[in-house]
């Protein structure tokens, strides 16, 4: 446990290196890292630069409004956001249980969400550090590097985002600001045509995801030194289950785990998770630390998305992710695996069972029914709650009785794992950087630690222009002693 | 059959300047509608840009970027673009250069010309309106850009660049 790096005894006698902006996650981060003359590290903390305001933001709206709306927060997974919102107010308008039309379209629209979302991380973000190693060439260490030197996985990596984006298309309206979730339903099924559309590429985009599996399993196991022991810390885990345990992405009931695989909650209904997680504010960051009241706040935390999930599923319901999933299980002996790397090999086997669900989904005639909606006695407070790509989504909301939105409270995922990031990095600052000269290729030790969680750190402003990353070494005087630049 | 012309609009319209790229998506699409021409260009909106845009490029005569730059000069920049391999370093999205780079390495040929139209932005924080300044910057880019629609060529375009 490397917690006590959270805060340095004497911060103002050492001096401070920052990674400002992060590079390659979703949106703005930044880690500071205090260093003593020895180059010992005394404290490491990832900082959220920009204030979301979000829950402020919604605050007086009309509660239709909002599904689309929540989908300003993030250009990524903007369609995470507009289900869980949707979820939760489904309760609101007490549609306690959607027509099959309507479920199997959410259904299809986040499955494509979540297959586009990991081929992106996995392609353009991280594929660079994966093939080409931590601290190699920067200039080539990016997607266009990774599309010189091996240009077919690059290729796949871009059609199977494309094709995640055409399911989100067809089933929002929009890639971007869709508009197919409503409270109570849908507003659209797929058409023929839509449907054979995407089922003239769905064989591929099922063997490319086995291909990607394989891929990322070959690297992990090839250098099992590095991947099995990289930023490693033990935790709790969390994610939702589907009724019989199985890995459910759109619905389920929250489960927890302990490091040693042992339940600590199980089949919670997510309207009470109030009772079951406190959010804690800390003074250094804008980003609350959620954790498990029943143990507290310096041990209740928890890691949440693909490697809180495959591990905490009792079973994948479809055929080859749940060949992989027993792989990984296999080879990670019984235990729980800990290691941040195995994110990534997870999270290939989720695309996986993804790209298998939407092959699955577009056999499947509901999808082209006519019955979209259904609504029930009005509440006035719902709770949303989803699998998105980075883990364990929240949105709960009241509204008043001019459907107005009186209060919002939002947990993403990124927020969810805020701690385990945090101790994540000072592993990896504690095993390379302490007593060592900081270069470019130590820090972006740093940065793989954090993306392999894949944090969206408040996302989508991107003018041109506006995104260097800057390194500086600031000596107790605040006088800049070495400087590195990616502008 | 692709339109001849691609124009990319990225931005979050929740997100201060960041809007105009949508803020310019919203005008052009009106006003190609109303000299029926919507059918030499197809528009596309999105928060980034990402890998997936270079197939985008498939097919066109010509393409454009509009996006709103931070400290970049006002009211904003016109220039022609070419593949690049080392822009890439921001964090969650592609620069044109970049998406124009991806094309060439999975198509294996020349993406089409292209050219960033980049209008000075001066606030990006969430929830907030366009600034003046801004609006004003939209005003003399959206006045280049009609000029572009008129005489969608790589030659007049060029002319154009600065």
């Amino acid at each position: 446990m490397t917690y006590q790096l959270e805060t340095a005894a004497h911060p103002e006698t050492l001096r401070r290196v920052a990674i400002d902006p992060v590079s390659r996650v979703e949106g703005h981060g930044k880690v500071t890292i205090l260093l003593d003359d020895q180059n010992k590290v005394h404290q490491v903390r990832l900082h959220i630069v920009e204030f979301r305001g979000f829950e402020k933001f919604i605050q007086g709206r009309p509660y239709w409004e909002v599904p689309v709306m929540v989908q300003r927060l993030c250009g990524i997974c903007p369609v995470s956001h507009h289900l869980a919102a949707s979820k939760a107010l489904d309760v609101i308008v007490g549609a306690k249980k959607l027509t099959a039309t309507a479920e199997k379209m959410r259904r299809l629209m986040h499955y494509g969400q979540m297959l586009q979302s990991h081929a992106l991380h996995f392609f353009h973000l991280c594929s660079p550090d994966l093939l080409f190693g931590f601290d190699s060439d920067v200039t080539k260490r990016n997607i266009v590097g990774v599309a010189m030197a091996h240009p077919e996985t690059a290729k796949r990596g871009v059609l199977l985002r494309r094709f995640g984006q055409e399911v989100i298309r067809v089933t929002a309206g929009k890639r971007v600001h869709g508009t197919g979730a409503i409270p109570g339903g849908v507003n659209k099924a797929l058409t023929v045509a839509e449907r054979d559309e995407l089922l003239k590429d769905i064989y591929h985009i099922v063997q490319w995801s086995r291909d990607a599996v394989q891929l990322i399993q070959k690297v992990h196991t090839q250098d099992p030194g590095l991947y099995n022991s990289f930023g490693i810390f033990r935790s709790n885990f969390m994610s939702i289950v589907g009724h019989n345990g199985d890995l459910d992405f759109y619905h389920g009931t929250l489960r927890a785990r302990d490091d040693n695989g042992k339940i600590i909650f199980d089949h919670v209904d997510y309207q009470q998770y109030n009772q079951y997680i406190e959010e804690e504010v800390r003074p250094w960051s804008y980003m609350k630390f959620p954790y498990f009241k029943s143990i507290g706040k310096e041990h209740g935390w928890y890691k949440v998305g693909p490697l809180a999930r495959v591990q905490n599923c009792c079973q994948i319901s479809t055929p080859f992710a749940e060949h992989e999933r027993k792989e990984f299980v296999d080879y990670a002996g019984g235990s729980p695996m800990h290691a941040p790397l195995a994110y990534h090999w997870t999270r290939m086997i989720e695309m996986l069972h993804a790209a298998e669900v939407i092959k699955e989904l577009l056999h499947d005639d509901d999808l082209l029914g006519s019955d979209l909606m259904v609504q029930g006695e009005r509440q006035s407070e719902g709770v949303g709650v989803i699998e998105a790509p980075r883990g364990t989504l929240f949105h709960h909301y009241r509204v008043d009785e001019n459907d107005l939105i009186t209060m919002a409270n939002l947990i993403v995922s990124t927020t969810n794992n805020n701690q385990a990031m945090n101790e994540a990095i000072r592993h990896v600052a504690r095993r390379y950087l302490h007593g060592h000269e900081v270069t470019e290729g130590l820090l972006n030790h740093i940065e793989v630690a954090i993306r392999a969680f894949d944090p969206c750190l408040s996302c989508a402003t991107h003018a041109l222009g506006k995104m260097p990353l800057e390194v500086e070494l600031v000596d107790p005087e605040g006088r800049i002693v070495h400087s590195l630049s990616r502008s | 059959m692709s339109a001849p012309v691609v124009i990319f609009a990225v931005g979050n319209p929740s997100r201060g300047d960041d809007a105009l790229g949508p803020e310019c998506y919203g005008q052009l699409e009106k006003w190609l509608k109303n000299e029926m021409l919507a059918d030499q260009f197809e528009l596309i909106e999105d928060f980034q840009l990402q890998i997936e845009h270079a197939l985008d490029l498939q097919g066109r005569q010509l393409a454009l970027f509009i996006d709103a730059g931070a400290n970049t000069p006002g009211p904003f920049t016109f220039a022609r673009i070419a593949p690049a391999t080392g822009a890439a370093y921001t964090t969650h999205e592609l620069p044109p250069e970049a998406v124009l780079q991806v094309y060439l390495q999975t198509e294996g040929q020349e993406p089409p010309p292209a050219f960033v139209l980049c209008i000075r932005g001066e606030q990006f924080e969430l929830g907030e309106p366009l600034s003046a300044a801004a609006s004003r910057h939209l005003e003399a880019g959206f006045s280049l850009l009609v000029s572009l629609c008129r005489q969608p060529s790589v030659a007049a375009w060029e002319q154009a660049a600065n």
